[in-house]
């Protein structure tokens, strides 16, 4: 039997509160999933502020380690892993798509820096020819070409050019798993379909598995295989994507479907707004 | 005051404001607002909807007249109606702006905490905006402050307590509250609910859709998100790169969108429950500092013809609510 | 580069003002190249003459001709700002970006390195030195003891940048790219490091050019090398101010101010133009 390719086990992450208190809080709480090798799908994280969801996201990059529990990736914990060598064949497989692609780039530099690096670095490339050879396939895969992003800095493209940029750079080295952190919630609305589509077709044509990460019902009811809802730290409800946003369970799943604002207008101005008026508390005690 | 039609609350007209820059020897102008007209009337909330660079946050610096230099308006007027008073924002002096600010114009922004003086009590807020508008003593100003709050289902206790304490949504709803305590007859919404959570959002929206009809106030209400304006806009306007190119009542430009902008960006967005495919629009938003002659859609538009690489189009009317700037309307044959 | 140099002399006065001070000290000092006289020889002239045409500056009273002698001893000066700014950013850089970047034990480290540097007093260790040294004393030994002293609080400023560019988002990109800590230290952070180490640099070399005039002053440094406190140092040994050779003092003296003034305008008004916050704002979408 191949190991899972990614496995989450009860994973949990604390960080003190605040200076003076003893309390720890908890950004993560007890987590597990588990990915299965050869069988590219995508999995959704769903939570808002306060979930847990990007702290998650980099545990499973190996950007922070947990306070208890274990990640294992092709059956190799992840914060066992020591030397720098494993730790680059470990990031060769792993890659990440971050929110904002103008934070992700330094806005300085060109970008293109960063794809022949990842194909010099990652891939293990020599020859300058191959290195833009491997640049301009990663970029063709996702609907662009080095001619057009050659020599750029990121504030010459937009913002979902330059996402997808992000995308061809990850994809370089050929990685088994994506981990994209709200990769379209920053891009214009007219242009996230295409980023959308770009993560359906990757696991589609290219295989590649990918943890999407989004607080948007509604792109996560588009493109998810399977799903996990996240709140304050616990999942609360995981299954099959279209079952579980069809008839969700859990009542914080229940409130999150129930929130969700459609494109469609009501009939009467107004009329899906109103959720009922209690007078609202909402004074956070002292931590 | 009696006897006369209610003008519409807010004129803009033929608007240009650009950004100029000369820095370094470098001349640059960005033509972020480039003749904008339109008009918002009583009791109504005119949604605003675009993307980046769209132009729609420097159309509100405008409208504001939060005009600050490089930006310059190089053209047209914005003029109110404020209880039957009318006034041009641009030519009024600065004594006669702060009179008018929150008793008859006033704004929610995005963070709260631009609003929110965040080393005092929220009771303070309320009485550096609002008390010398209402002009009642302090006891009756903060005993009407407290009756609003209520009427808005908050619970005054908030009034004592710190910004910081209060969490990101009960801070926009103050924000909100404090922005309709004087009654204003217009309100600038810019993205006040983009940064909340989902949950939070909609409640939000659901405070100012029910003031709105309390008051009777109008609202400019402005966000790139789509699926608000179809739940809470009463007419919808869409700007791209500098140019309001459809508008017209919610329900009309969702059902029957003229401009093919606005179609293929109703038509991209997700929906719960539909899992068809979606397609994206090609190409990106231009360059307000060099944007492409004629209808500036032309080079992402898959109806463009000649005249469009070389003409602006103008705004027509398709129905009387109804209008879009285009040659070739969605609904019409192509070229 | 060529042509932001060029644009900043048209645009911005307290650039041209402070290029153009630089410029003539540094025409200055190369007048020393050319000197009749070697520096160290004296009584060549008629001591004690006042400016005039044959001697626009004067002569010492040890029958030195001033216009050459403080050739050499503004260009000496100079040298040594230089080299003890150079030498003191490379410390600086190395340490501060190094800590900023790993954190952990090794910052602590570093920065308990660091804060024991800041709290030495600089004179006294000065003083000590020469009279450890006495006779070994050269200027070089001197500039590489300044460079270790003048690193400590520009190092702190490094890593604060340091430290908030590790958690920016292209400091990942970086990493998952296969960067080395050395490769995104010199090609990423550099260039938002560059602003402080250039405006450090102007003021380290007016710390240091100070500190070498005062200790020059005293007589705590080789008086053999003639430089702008050294000169001091022989116009108060022979009394000049009292004695009414007031030249002796004011060409040197006018000499530095024009110094520091020119290279003051230089840093306030490059930096503006370096930082990558301005850049960006004039590059803009």
């Amino acid at each position: 039997m191949k190991a899972p390719l990614l496995e989450v086990d009860d994973v949990v992450r604390t960080y003190k509160g605040s200076f003076l208190s003893r309390r720890r809080v908890a950004a993560v709480d007890g987590v597990s999933l588990s990915l299965e090798t050869g069988q590219p799908e995508i999995f959704t994280i769903v939570g808002e502020s306060g979930s847990g969801k990007t702290t998650l996201a980099r545990m499973i990059l190996g950007m922070v380690s947990p306070s208890a529990g274990a990640i294992r990736f092709q059956g190799v914990d992840l914060f066992a892993l020591r030397s720098r060598r494993a730790r680059l064949r470990f990031m060769k497989q792993v890659q990440p798509v971050f929110q904002n692609p103008f934070e992700a780039f330094n806005p300085m530099k060109r970008v293109d820096r960063y794809l022949f690096a990842t194909a010099r670095r990652m891939a293990g490339l020599r020859h300058a020819a191959t290195i833009a050879d491997a640049a301009d396939d990663a970029l063709k895969s996702v609907g662009l070409s080095l001619a057009e992003v050659r020599g750029r800095f990121p504030h010459e493209l937009s913002g979902g050019q330059l996402q997808r940029v992000a995308i061809a750079r990850a994809l370089i080295s050929k990685p088994a798993l994506l981990v994209a952190d709200e990769p379209v919630s920053m891009i214009d609305a007219s242009l996230r379909a295409s980023i959308v589509n770009l993560l359906r077709d990757l696991r589609d044509r290219m295989g590649v598995s990918i943890i999407y990460i989004t607080h948007d019902l509604a792109t996560a009811y588009y493109i998810s295989d399977r799903i996990l809802i996240m709140q304050r730290g616990r999942a609360v409800e995981t299954g099959d994507a279209r079952a579980v946003l069809d008839n969700p369970q859990h009542p914080y799943s229940r409130l999150l479907k129930a929130s969700v604002l459609s494109p469609d207008v009501p009939s009467t101005p107004g009329a899906r707004l109103r959720t009922g008026q209690q007078t609202q508390q909402g004074v956070l005690p002292h931590a | 005051m009696s006897g006369q039609l209610p003008g519409p609350v807010l004129a803009v007209s033929g608007l240009q404001a650009y950004y100029r820059t000369a820095a370094f020897g470098v001349k640059r102008e960005v033509r972020a607002v480039d003749n904008v007209s339109f008009a918002i009337e009583a009791n109504e909330i005119y949604g605003l909807a675009g993307e980046s660079s769209s132009g729609k946050t420097t159309l509100i610096k405008t409208i504001a007249n939060a005009i600050q230099p490089p930006l310059q308006v190089l053209g047209g007027s914005v003029m109110l109606d404020l209880s039957g008073r009318r006034l041009d924002i641009h030519a009024i002096d600065a004594r006669e702006l702060a009179a008018i600010r929150w008793k008859h114009l006033s704004y929610i922004m995005q963070g709260s905490m631009n609003v929110l003086n965040p080393v005092r009590r929220v009771r303070h807020s309320f009485v550096d905006f609002a008390f010398r508008h209402i002009g009642t003593p302090m006891p009756q100003f903060l005993q009407l402050v407290r009756d609003h709050l209520q009427r808005l289902h908050l619970t005054p206790d908030v009034l004592e307590a710190y910004p910081h304490q209060l969490s990101g949504g009960m801070r926009q709803r103050v924000t909100i509250a404090l922005a309709t305590v004087c009654r204003p007859e217009l309100i600038i919404a810019d993205e006040p609910t983009t940064a909340l959570d989902v949950v939070v959002q909609k409640s939000v929206l659901a405070m100012i859709h029910e003031i709105q009809r309390e008051l009777r106030s109008s609202i400019l209400f402005v966000t790139h998100d789509m699926s608000v304006h179809a739940n809470l806009s009463d007419r919808l306007g869409i700007m791209y790169a500098g140019r309001l190119v459809e508008e017209g009542r919610t329900a009309d430009v969702f059902r029957q969108p003229r401009h093919p902008y606005t179609a293929h960006l109703i038509a991209s967005l997700p929906r719960m429950g539909d899992a068809a495919a979606k397609q994206g629009l090609a190409g990106a938003p231009p360059n307000l500092a060099d944007p492409p002659p004629g209808c500036r859609f032309h080079p992402r538009c898959p109806r463009a013809s000649d005249i469009c690489r070389q003409q602006t189009p103008i705004m027509q009317w398709h129905t009387p609510s109804h209008r879009a700037a285009c040659f070739h309307p969605v609904g019409e044959p192509a070229a | 580069m060529g042509r932001t140099l060029i644009d900043l002399l048209r645009f911005n006065r307290q650039f041209a003002t402070g290029l153009a001070l630089l410029v003539v000290v540094t025409a200055f000092a190369s007048l020393s190249f050319f000197s009749p006289y070697a520096p160290n020889d004296s009584y060549v002239v008629p001591p004690d003459l006042p400016p005039d045409w044959s001697y626009p500056m004067g002569t010492t009273s040890r029958g030195q001709d001033l216009l050459w002698l403080l050739s050499f001893a503004i260009r000496n000066t100079l040298l040594f700002g230089i080299a003890v700014a150079t030498l003191s950013r490379l410390l600086a850089l190395l340490i501060g970006l190094v800590a900023g970047y790993c954190g952990g034990l090794i910052d602590r480290a570093l920065m308990s390195l660091n804060d024991s540097f800041i709290v030495i007093p600089l004179f006294p260790i000065l003083v000590l030195f020469y009279f450890v040294m006495r006779d070994r004393m050269s200027w070089g030994l001197l500039a590489l003891m300044m460079a270790c002293l003048g690193w400590a609080y520009d190092a702190r400023l490094i890593r604060s940048v340091a430290m908030s560019l590790r958690t920016r988002e292209f400091t990942e990109t970086g990493i998952f790219s296969g960067m080395s800590m050395r490769q995104i230290l010199v090609e990423e952070h550099l260039p938002y490091v560059l602003p402080i180490v250039f405006s450090t640099t102007m003021n380290n070399i007016n710390w240091s050019i100070g500190l070498e005039v005062t200790l020059s002053v005293l007589g705590f440094t080789d008086i053999n090398t003639p430089t702008i406190g050294v000169l001091i140092y022989w116009a108060n040994q022979h009394t000049a101010l009292v004695s009414g050779i007031w030249w002796w003092i004011f060409f040197p003296v006018l000499l530095v101010v024009m110094t520091f003034i020119g290279l003051f305008l230089l840093a306030v008004s490059m930096n503006e133009y370096i930082d990558p916050r301005s850049r960006l704002g004039r590059t803009g979408p």
